[in-house]
């Protein structure tokens, strides 16, 4: 059922994954300001995340729902034909992502926290 | 080709078919947005080890046109061709360099999948921070494709010793 070859790729396999994970967690480790979403490509709008909101998305492909609650976003409703996109656990940090694909849309978690806050007053 | 083999071909495309139905009926989730088992696979590796690749690709190329027209729409077509294809490639080649085993084949032929679906996605969203499933989706397509590859070795032993024509 195996062949000693087979372990080499498995290796090889889980070394790529796991390195690309830790780089990827790496960017990904700062709590982000807001989000961003993007549909096909172009910008529809950024939400900060430190409000609780909801944003409606209602374009030619599709329905949308995004809340932000707690500092989080998550995809609460869409009327997509896979559903996927609510499947996604709520995201709030740097880089992080949630993606339905029907519909093109990406909501992107941008910006640190630091960015919000002012680094010095001018008087 | 004969009669028998032209049967044995439409067999196998339509017990592939069924089986993206039954996943489709029974999602196998891993935790990850999307990812399935890809129960069909297993039809396309036994069938890339006892039949001719031409007759692989067209078994594939029907059996996602079928699947996409009767339980999908248009857009699931372009990812599962994507993926579909790309993976037979590198099966295909990979099974001719005769260095890994049926499961190992199939394992390259799960990461490459869902890389080739990955693709895609970025191309059709327009944004490069989808690659960031790049490792989830690798691990998913080592775990289906070697689930898938000791099942197809498993059948392709007993399968093997039927006359094909």
């Amino acid at each position: 059922m195996f062949r000693k070859k087979d372990f080499l790729l498995i290796t090889a396999i889980i070394v790529i994954a796991v390195v690309s994970a830790i780089l990827i967690a790496l960017a990904q480790s700062e709590a982000g300001a807001m989000i961003r979403i993007t549909i096909d490509g172009t910008f529809y709008g950024e939400y900060s995340l430190s409000e609780n909101q909801t944003i409606s998305v209602d374009e030619t492909l599709g329905y949308n729902r995004i809340v932000i609650e707690n500092g989080s976003a998550y995809m609460a409703e869409a009327d997509c034909p896979d559903k996927y996109c609510m499947d996604y656990l709520p995201i709030a940090k740097n880089g992080e992502t949630i993606i339905c694909l029907p519909h093109k849309l990406v909501v992107e978690v941008v910006g640190t926290q630091d960015a919000r806050q002012l680094d010095v007053v001018v008087p | 080709m004969t009669t028998k083999r032209a049967a044995y071909c439409a067999m196998l495309t339509a017990l592939a078919v069924i089986f993206g139905y039954v996943e489709a009926l029974i999602p196998i989730g891993f935790g990850i947005p999307g990812v399935k088992l890809g129960l069909a696979n297993i039809v396309i590796v036994i069938a890339l080890y006892i039949l001719p690749n031409y007759q692989v690709f067209v078994i594939q190329l029907m059996r996602i046109v079928l699947v996409s027209f009767l339980f999908g729409n248009m857009s699931m077509m372009l990812y599962s061709l994507a993926g579909g294809m790309l993976s037979l490639l590198v099966m295909c080649y990979l099974k001719r360099m005769d260095i890994f085993s049926v499961t190992g084949v199939s394992i390259a032929g799960g990461v490459s999948h869902n890389i080739g679906q990955l693709v895609v996605a970025v191309l059709v969203v327009q944004n490069l921070k989808i690659a960031f499933y790049f490792p989830a989706l690798m691990m998913a397509g080592l775990v289906t494709g070697c689930v898938i590859g000791m099942l197809a070795c498993r059948i392709k032993s007993v399968i093997e010793k039927i006359d094909i024509g």
